[in-house]
């Protein structure tokens, strides 16, 4: 079975407090921060050892990113990935989720021979959910998400996600693209020997034109939102006393709700 | 030279301290509180390559060297020194193995030793004394093809819980009637092996630290490890560059620990309207720790790559055991200090860090021993 696992190195969470936003371009400042796996695609990759070590096949692991982030593919490498692609161009910066996930559909149509394309169901700084999708669409194949577990049965896979009112099951022909959540499983450490394997793999580094895309197409040229104003939140707090009278403390109450429209 | 970790030292480190934040932070505290230690934890750092990080790969090791060794100690001890402790000593008596065992010994032993399936150890001290090499009293006498051993150690770390320590043991005289010794391993199990009393230590309880006692336990000639007579070389070896390094990484350890505790704590305690990080009487206490930590860094970690270049180390790893641990204790008293009286209250680590720091003084030879060994080599070479 021939895995694809799409994953985006996004900034450290415990160094949130460090990331600014360019307020020209309205994007956030990555240079300095240092970088992670998103956490739901560790999962992904996690799931496709899982099915790669009960079914065979090969992992390969594409992300979109700055050469930079090549670190980030080692360790994927070392977590047991068999091969990595980096898609690392000028041109792609800036990319919405539709210019993201067009250029990530070109490269696995490129890679293609995949069963099955893995996401994690979100990104921990973007969050929009929109790139797995998206990626199924340009690829015109079928596509699940939040998915909390995957199993393999002639040529399909059975999964289900877990929904307010109880579990939901489907099964879902090969090829296909599925997002899962991050309760699907415990991603592996990256031990020692992984990572002195993980440097005998293949990390290659595709551009825009290793692709086969006009420039106008992606990053932010082929990105259709814009973002509109930004607003930092207002954290100020003031304290206002209310009095020692119920009735009275009540009907205060009562008019601030309604003022606020809450 | 060049003072910097290569990129694939960076990315070990990270995967280290990625599996240490997540499976011996959050339980550092409680073993240190119930004295507990994680025995369970060792095939998963076996896993990780932690434990053979230094070992050939032959021998089921990752093939890196001490200065990985040591980083992944330092990593360790960050949240739980005594843990620390266990590993160290697990890696003193395979480090004895693969420096001095026969190849047969090497591929019996270490392959499970790094996998953390087996736990190994190094024991010398006795309640005659640790440093005062000579005065051991355990016994080994070979008689039909077995090596008969009797006698006590004590203050021995992963006492309980080695399956294979190695003992030093008298077993003749030199000819000048000085006493000779010899390292030889006995299996957990063996007839008349047993440990003894387990002690409850001021600090470094993530691990285990008790007796070993032989009475007449038998066990295969083939158990020596390096040479008849050259025990006392072997240990002194082990504990100068593979015991004083890890003491020397985890009081580093400490250190940092201090260090991150204090400014996350110095910037959240607010005092009259803003953080006590602004007022300068607790600056000089953050900057002082600072430096002890770049110190006890530039000490352990140039003496670990002189160690990997095949060089002698041990008076190296000597002054950097001897300035980490002191410091330890030095940046533990400031932590408690700059936080004041949360500084004693339990549910900081703090406290542990002091008593663990205090506990790093007398493992692998108090600070006065190293004063003598680092004195001797000094008024040597500085003629």
């Amino acid at each position: 079975m021939n895995i694809l696992v799409c994953v985006k190195p996004v900034p450290n969470p415990e160094k949130y407090a460090d990331i600014k936003i360019d307020p020209s371009t309205k994007r956030l400042i990555r240079e300095g921060v240092p970088s992670i796996i998103n956490p739901a695609d560790r999962n992904a990759l996690e799931e496709a050892l899982l099915l790669r070590e009960q079914h065979g096949g090969k992992v390969t692991v594409l992300s979109m990113a700055p050469e930079t982030a090549a670190d980030r593919m080692t360790e994927c490498l070392a977590m047991g990935a068999d091969e990595a692609f980096i898609l690392s161009d000028k041109t792609f910066a800036g990319a919405d989720t539709f210019g993201t996930s067009k250029t990530l559909a070109k490269a696995a149509s490129l890679i293609g021979d995949f069963d099955l394309i893995l996401f994690g169901n979100e990104s921990a700084d973007g969050a929009t959910a929109h790139v797995p999708v998206q990626v199924a669409e340009w690829l015109g194949l079928p596509h699940l998400s939040r998915i909390s577990s995957i199993e393999a049965e002639n040529e399909a896979f059975i999964v289900s996600r877990k929904g307010d009112s109880g579990k939901q099951r489907f099964r879902i022909k090969m090829p296909c693209v599925l997002a899962v959540n991050s309760d699907i499983n415990k991603p592996r450490f990256v031990n020692a020997m992984g990572l002195i394997k993980a440097k005998k793999k293949p990390l290659n580094v595709w551009n825009c034109a290793d692709l086969g895309l006009d420039p106008q197409e992606v990053g932010i040229g082929g990105s259709p939102t814009k973002a509109g104003a930004l607003l930092a939140p207002d954290m100020n707090r003031s304290g206002e006393s209310l009095g020692t009278d119920a009735e009275t403390i009540a009907e205060r109450i009562a008019r601030f709700i309604g003022k606020t429209g809450a | 030279m060049n003072f910097n970790f290569t990129e694939d030292q960076i990315m070990l480190r990270e995967a280290f301290a990625t599996f240490i934040k997540e499976e011996i932070a959050p339980k550092a505290a409680e073993w240190d509180e119930k004295n507990e230690t994680a025995v369970d934890l060792m095939p998963m750092m076996g896993e990780m390559g932690i434990l053979g990080v230094f070992v050939p790969e032959t021998y089921g090791g990752v093939g890196l060297g001490h200065t990985e060794r040591v980083m992944a100690l330092e990593e360790i001890a960050r949240y739980s020194a005594g843990l620390a402790m266990m590993v160290f000593t697990h890696q003193l008596g395979m480090a004895a193995i693969l420096d001095y065992g026969t190849e047969e010994q090497k591929l019996k032993y270490l392959p499970d030793m790094c996998a953390g399936t087996s736990i190994c150890g190094l024991a010398v001290t006795e309640p005659g004394g640790g440093s005062d090499v000579a005065g051991q009293k355990t016994t080994a006498e070979l008689v039909d093809g077995k090596w008969v051993i009797n006698g006590r150690k004590c203050f021995i770390t992963n006492s309980h819980c080695a399956d294979h320590p190695i003992l030093t043991c008298k077993t003749g005289e030199d000819e000048k009637g000085r006493a000779t010794f010899s390292a030889i391993m006995i299996d957990k199990g063996t007839e008349g092996f047993m440990p003894g009393r387990e002690e409850n230590k001021l600090g470094l309880r993530g691990s285990m630290t008790g007796e070993l006692i032989a009475n007449n336990a038998c066990v295969p000639e083939e158990n020596l490890i390096g040479e008849v007579g050259k025990g006392t070389p072997i240990a002194m070896k082990e504990i100068g560059e593979v015991g004083r390094a890890s003491m020397a990484a985890i009081a580093t350890g400490i250190i940092r620990g201090c260090l991150e505790d204090s400014v996350k704590f110095a910037n959240e305690r607010i005092v009259y309207g803003k953080p006590i990080s602004k007022l300068q009487a607790i600056q000089f206490h953050i900057a002082d720790i600072r430096v002890a930590y770049e110190s006890a860094k530039l000490m352990l970690y140039k003496a670990a790559a002189v160690k990997d270049e095949g060089k002698p180390v041990a008076t190296d790893f000597s002054m950097a055991k001897y300035y980490a641990t002191e410091k330890a204790c030095e940046c533990a008293r400031k932590t408690i200090e700059i936080m004041g009286g949360y500084g004693v209250v339990n549910e900081y680590a703090a406290g542990r860090y002091m008593r663990d720091a205090l506990a790093c003084i007398s493992s692998g030879g108090t600070s006065e021993i190293q004063k003598i060994i680092i004195a001797g080599d000094t008024i040597r070479n500085f003629k």
